[in-house]
């Protein structure tokens, strides 16, 4: 024992070489596995990307975002209104819900050690975590009932009570990173409490805003279900938001249950309109937080 | 803002750093401290002050007075409050919750503790510098023109780069970034970025400096520049440095302020503080024995 104490270690070395083999063939095998899991994560999502692309990509037409649905049996039937109405659900959701998120997200992550601010963080995960037919079910009681009538308001504000919390707390993280120093600098230099915030905290941070808002207008423009008794739907073109208003998720789901092979395809192609759509938000995301990260090359 | 010659008689004996101890032995600057029979000014002067973190005291009856446009060195073991202190003097603590502090911070007459104190008007006039360089991210010329526009000193573009230019000649550091001054502050090196630091803090003419371990994370000649420019600051800014090097104390202050587990052990010229320390504790420090 004495020559093991005077090189620790050796001494529980002479496993030789079966051990190594057995060391390396289980990271082989490990490794392996999570590439496994990579790849069958991935399955499904090429296979539908794949699947909407070939059943609705031959419907993509001009006549497909230039018109409304027609009747059956009359040709170059689309989904215009249906484009058009989800960009207006989608704006006035985005008006109401983009602000409200970030000012709480501000408040709350400003007075981050104070109760009231763990309240309204816990709240904005609960609310997170509310079924969204939930919300559609309770503007449908809060705007629809009282109005007597379904409307693009009550739409986009039931999407406006979704995003809220998902903007909310991506706010609250994004500021989160912000390193305090920048908060000590900017207060040693005569900053008030809100020019910090403003000057400092919010422009650090206005990247990582951008595209968590981003992240969450693409979450809510694949929603259907709050819009089913809120906005309703709409088979012609109508600008109103006082009036029911079509969305592509409720035109898609309306044809798809239809028994009529063209409005199938409708359908289809309403779905690929729909994932562009979202794809290409997603996509702005990324690269608006890798053009606007602040990068330490001059 | 003209710059002064930087081979003033300031100049320190910049001897090799790693000295032979004990440092009081070291080349000393040949300068006066605190010339005696010179008016002097008080402008920074704390009475009694204790402080808490919570329950917890970490400054117990604290009293010291800084004088206009000199040097003053903190030094002690890590812990031993000095950086707290130097917080106290811009009410930085304030930010931590459940801080309180007892006594009087007389800054130009005037108790900052007392009810209704401006603390935004203090912290342009008390500047920091702290111990990691911490520009903002952007770019160098929206660094040092922030302090500018939270405090609506200089309106209008031009009057903004003219302050500018002349923060960042003061710090020493125009030469070296007057053609890039709107590329990320974040790609200068860790010494320009410290310069940076100074130049935004000097560019709401604040009337004193605190700088926190400001060379502690720099390299020897980043270090340098930093002391050489202190030193030439004095000129015009009261500058109160907290430092673990007491060499950089040795070389660039002119009276240094001993801490000890949150006490002022002595207080006194520089020179005489390391040639003839009054207390045993400070010469134990000052040679190395602990800290």
């Amino acid at each position: 024992m004495s020559s093991v104490a005077l090189q620790p270690g050796i001494g529980r070395l002479p496993r030789g070489r079966a051990h190594q083999r057995w060391r390396r063939f289980r990271n082989a095998f490990m490794l392996g596995l999570t590439g496994l899991c990579t790849l069958l994560v991935l399955i499904p999502l090429f296979l539908i990307l794949y699947y909407v692309v070939r059943q609705g990509l031959p419907g993509l037409h001009w006549s497909f975002l230039a018109n409304a649905p027609k009747p059956v049996g009359e040709p170059d039937g689309g989904m215009g209104n249906a484009l058009v109405g989800t960009l207006e659900l989608l704006g006035l959701a985005i008006v109401v819900g983009i602000p409200l998120g970030i000012g709480a997200g501000v408040y709350v992550a400003e007075f981050r050690g104070e109760t009231f601010a763990h309240v309204v963080r816990f709240a904005a995960d609960v609310l997170n975590g509310i079924p969204t037919i939930v919300t559609g079910m309770f503007i449908y009681g809060l705007v629809v009932v009282p109005l007597h009538h379904f409307s693009g308001w009550a739409g986009g504000l039931a999407l406006a009570i979704i995003l809220v919390p998902v903007v909310l707390r991506t706010t609250d993280e994004v500021l989160r990173t912000i390193p305090v120093s920048y908060r000590e600098a900017a207060l040693a230099l005569g900053a008030s409490r809100w020019d910090v915030i403003w000057r400092v905290v919010l422009r650090a941070a206005q990247p990582g805003l951008v595209s968590a808002s981003l992240l969450g207008i693409s979450r809510i423009a694949g929603e259907t279900a709050p819009l089913l008794f809120t906005a309703l739907n709409n088979s012609f073109w109508s600008f109103k938001l006082n009036q029911p208003m079509a969305s592509l998720t409720v035109q898609i789901y309306n044809f798809a249950i239809a028994p009529y092979d063209e409005w199938h395809a409708l359908a289809w192609t309403g779905a690929l309109t729909l994932i562009l759509l979202v794809l290409s938000l997603n996509i702005l995301a990324r690269l608006w937080s890798r053009w606007r990260s602040p990068r330490r090359t001059a | 803002m003209a710059t002064s010659n930087p081979s003033s008689t300031n100049e320190p004996a910049l001897s090799p750093a790693g000295g032979s101890l004990p440092l009081g032995l070291a080349p000393l600057p040949t300068r006066e401290a605190s010339p005696a029979g010179a008016p002097q000014e008080t402008v920074v002067d704390a009475r009694n002050v204790n402080f808490f973190y919570g329950k917890h005291q970490v400054l117990f009856d604290i009293n010291l007075a800084v004088q206009a446009r000199e040097i003053f060195a903190l030094i002690g073991p890590s812990g031993c409050g000095k950086s707290t202190f130097l917080r106290t003097l811009n009410r930085m603590n304030d930010t931590i919750p459940g801080v309180r502090l007892e006594g009087e911070v007389i800054v130009n007459g005037r108790n900052i503790y007392a009810p209704g104190t401006d603390v935004i008007g203090l912290r342009r006039t008390v500047g920091m510098i702290f111990q990691r360089s911490n520009p903002f991210p952007f770019s160098i010329f929206e660094n040092v023109a922030y302090g500018l526009k939270v405090n609506g000193l200089a309106r209008g573009r031009r009057e903004q780069e003219a302050v500018v230019e002349s923060s960042l000649r003061a710090a020493g550091l125009w030469d070296e970034v007057k053609d890039r001054l709107h590329k990320p502050a974040l790609a200068l090196s860790g010494g320009q970025q410290q310069r940076l630091c100074i130049a935004r803090a000097l560019a709401i003419e604040p009337e004193i400096l605190l700088m926190d371990e400001p060379a502690s994370a720099l390299d020897p000649i980043a270090t340098t520049r930093i002391e050489e420019l202190a030193l030439e600051l004095k000129a015009k800014y009261t500058i109160v440095i907290v430092t673990h090097n007491l060499q950089q104390a040795a070389r660039i202050s002119d009276r240094t302020c001993f801490f000890l587990m949150g006490r002022v052990v002595e207080t006194g010229p520089t020179q005489r503080m390391f040639t003839n320390p009054a207390r045993k504790e400070t010469e134990d420090y000052i040679t190395g024995r602990f800290g």
